[in-house]
């Protein structure tokens, strides 16, 4: 599979701070890529340096098979970055702040007002297109920076927390917006932010950073797998069987249960897989347990994510 | 290889702003209607209203007067009093104050160009266009100059045009400009221009508003007051090649400053600036 960023060993220092400690990580193309952590985890610092914009203390990166400290121009010239805040030029109208980016992009004029009509049409904004941005709400604001960094057909995006600060409807609808477009033009995503639940619903595959370096990273199965090896499920009873307790106690599923942990008529059992589900169940009617639902239960993003960042924080602080 | 279009869109989205910023737009009108026509009004008005000399009898400006170089008083030969005043307040005293106007509008519109993109929080979105540093200090660079320096010569048009319409019942002809006005538009006004371009551009670096940088670069006006006192007290006369030295002299601070200027001009420090 083609790689189109491939970052190793990455340090940054601003002056004597430690900006990004050995980080290593690539994205594949067509896949969005999501890089989570706190502020001030490096997040925003890997996107500068990616773009040229910063040289890296020490380490190697490639994007898009260019060396981003001597062809910086060129990777920003094939790739599309929306910044933190949306950065547009609020006294232009928005046909004015396309033409600016479509035109340092190095679009020609046909292009650029052609690209403009087709992504102010899809972005819902045709009809405020000759108003000034200043009078935007920030969703508008947020989708029109998306279009601008979307205007040059990029084979890459960066995207710096596309949907902070903005209220639910707006943050679905950009969510909604960056879904739509990655399958329309198939570009390579980068995105980073602390909205887990942006990143569970967007990202092929993740990586948790904290303090410049990465503690995890995988796909969300790889990752829950990282912390949890097994699967939990949560098996709702009619009734407490008598022998209940002398069932969990004594293990009737040998290889397939991992743990067990039962509060009156809801068990919580981590099974080794997937597949072992049907057994344990048939296992557990046949003991007489009365099963009146069985429900999966997937560990979220969130949880990954706090484990990783606490089992990380413990083990600083205890070391 | 600098990309001429990636300047010229640089430029061009630069002076729209600077349309929409009512502070700069109104200075870049008020005052050089205040230079241009009213001053010149009031004095022309006062003198052939009056049809003497006498408006200008100030004891101090009899002072400045006697501090005319022969060079010049050799031009005023075969005047009258009135002539003679209109022609020394007017044609000469007057030059160096219209020097104020590209200081004043090229430091505005840079600090707009520069300071204002940090203020207004675009700086980031604009580090991330394939611009190179160069394409952008160039055509930011060109939409403070260009500008200064056509208002500053349409200014001058204008300003020829009041001198020889009002003054004509004092003169009786064409009578303005006289050649050294000519060093001093081409020649000074330019390097004027270049100059506070560098300097806001410097100032803008560790300036976070508009306004802050515009005022800390409004100190330049320092240097045409200098003119003015020097002129005003015999020191230093505009004439033709005194113009032609000062304008040498302001060129080479522009180069300096300009340079220095285009060092800090990077976008590691435009960020660091920015983070700080």
């Amino acid at each position: 599979m083609e790689t189109v960023i491939d970052v190793k060993n990455l340090c940054h220092k601003y002056g004597d701070q430690q900006a990004l400690n050995g980080l290593t990580f690539h994205v594949n193309h067509g896949e969005v890529f999501g890089l989570l952590g706190p502020n001030g985890a490096g997040k925003t610092t890997t996107v500068r340096l990616l773009n040229g914009l910063f040289e890296a203390t020490s380490g190697s990166l490639q994007v898009l098979g260019f060396n981003p400290s001597d062809d910086g121009e060129k990777i920003r010239k094939a790739a599309g970055v929306l910044t933190e805040t949306p950065a547009l030029y609020e006294r232009l109208t928005a046909r004015q702040n396309l033409k600016f980016f479509g035109t340092l992009a190095g679009l020609s004029e046909p292009d650029i007002r052609l690209r403009t009509d087709e992504l102010l049409e899809l972005f819902g904004l045709q009809d405020r297109a000759d108003d000034r941005t200043g009078t935007y709400s920030k969703g508008m604001k947020q989708r029109l920076a998306l279009a601008r960094a979307w205007l040059n057909h990029p084979k890459l995006l960066f995207l710096d927390e596309p949907t902070s600060g903005l209220d639910p409807e707006a943050a679905v609808q950009v969510r909604e917006l960056i879904a739509d477009v990655r399958q329309q033009e198939g570009a390579s995503v980068l995105i980073c932010t602390h909205n887990l639940d942006e990143a569970q619903r967007l990202c092929d595959r993740l990586l948790i950073m904290r303090e410049g370096a990465d503690r995890a990273q995988g796909t969300l199965a790889e990752l829950r797998r990282l912390v949890s090896p097994g699967m939990w499920l949560e098996v709702e009873l009619l009734q407490q069987p008598v022998n209940m307790n002398d069932w969990l106690n004594s293990n009737h599923t040998p290889g397939l249960l991992r743990s067990i942990q039962a509060e009156e008529k809801l068990l919580r059992l981590e099974v080794e897989s997937e597949d072992v589900i049907p057994t344990v169940i048939a296992q557990m009617i046949q003991a007489g347990f009365l099963v009146k639902r069985v429900q999966p239960q997937e560990i979220s993003l969130e949880e990954v994510y706090l484990q990783v960042q606490n089992f990380h924080h413990h083990e600083n602080t205890s070391g | 290889m600098l990309d001429l279009r990636k300047i010229k869109i640089i430029t061009w989205k630069d002076l729209l702003e600077v349309r929409q910023n009512k502070s700069v737009v109104t200075s870049m009108i008020i005052v050089p209607l205040i230079f241009v026509v009213v001053i010149p009004l009031i004095m022309l008005i006062t003198a052939t209203q009056t049809g003497s000399a006498e408006a200008f009898n100030d004891p101090d400006l009899q002072v400045m007067f006697a501090n005319v170089p022969d060079s010049i008083g050799s031009q005023l030969e075969g005047m009258n009093d009135v002539q003679v005043m209109i022609s020394l307040m007017l044609g000469y005293l007057f030059a160096p104050m219209f020097l104020i106007l590209p200081l004043m509008l090229s430091a505005s519109i840079a600090a707009e160009s520069f300071a204002g993109e940090r203020e207004r929080k675009t700086l980031e979105g604009l580090l991330y266009t394939s611009a190179s540093d160069a394409e952008l200090f160039i055509g930011k660079a060109l939409s403070a100059f260009l500008p200064s320096v056509l208002i500053t010569w349409a200014a001058f048009i204008l300003y020829i045009i009041i001198l020889n319409t009002v003054g004509y019942p004092v003169f009786g002809r064409i009578w303005f400009p006289f050649p050294t006005w000519y060093a001093l538009m081409f020649w000074v006004t330019p390097a004027l221009s270049a100059l506070a371009v560098g300097a806001t551009v410097l100032i803008s670096a560790k300036a976070q508003t508009f306004m802050s940088a515009y005022q800390t670069s409004g100190s330049l006006v320092l240097l045409v007051l200098g003119l003015f006192a020097g002129q005003a007290t015999g020191v230093v006369y505009l004439s033709t090649w005194v113009g032609m030295i000062v304008g040498l002299v302001f060129w080479l601070a522009a180069g300096v400053l300009v340079f220095l200027a285009i060092q800090g001009f990077n976008r590691k420090a435009l960020l660091l600036q920015k983070a700080h």
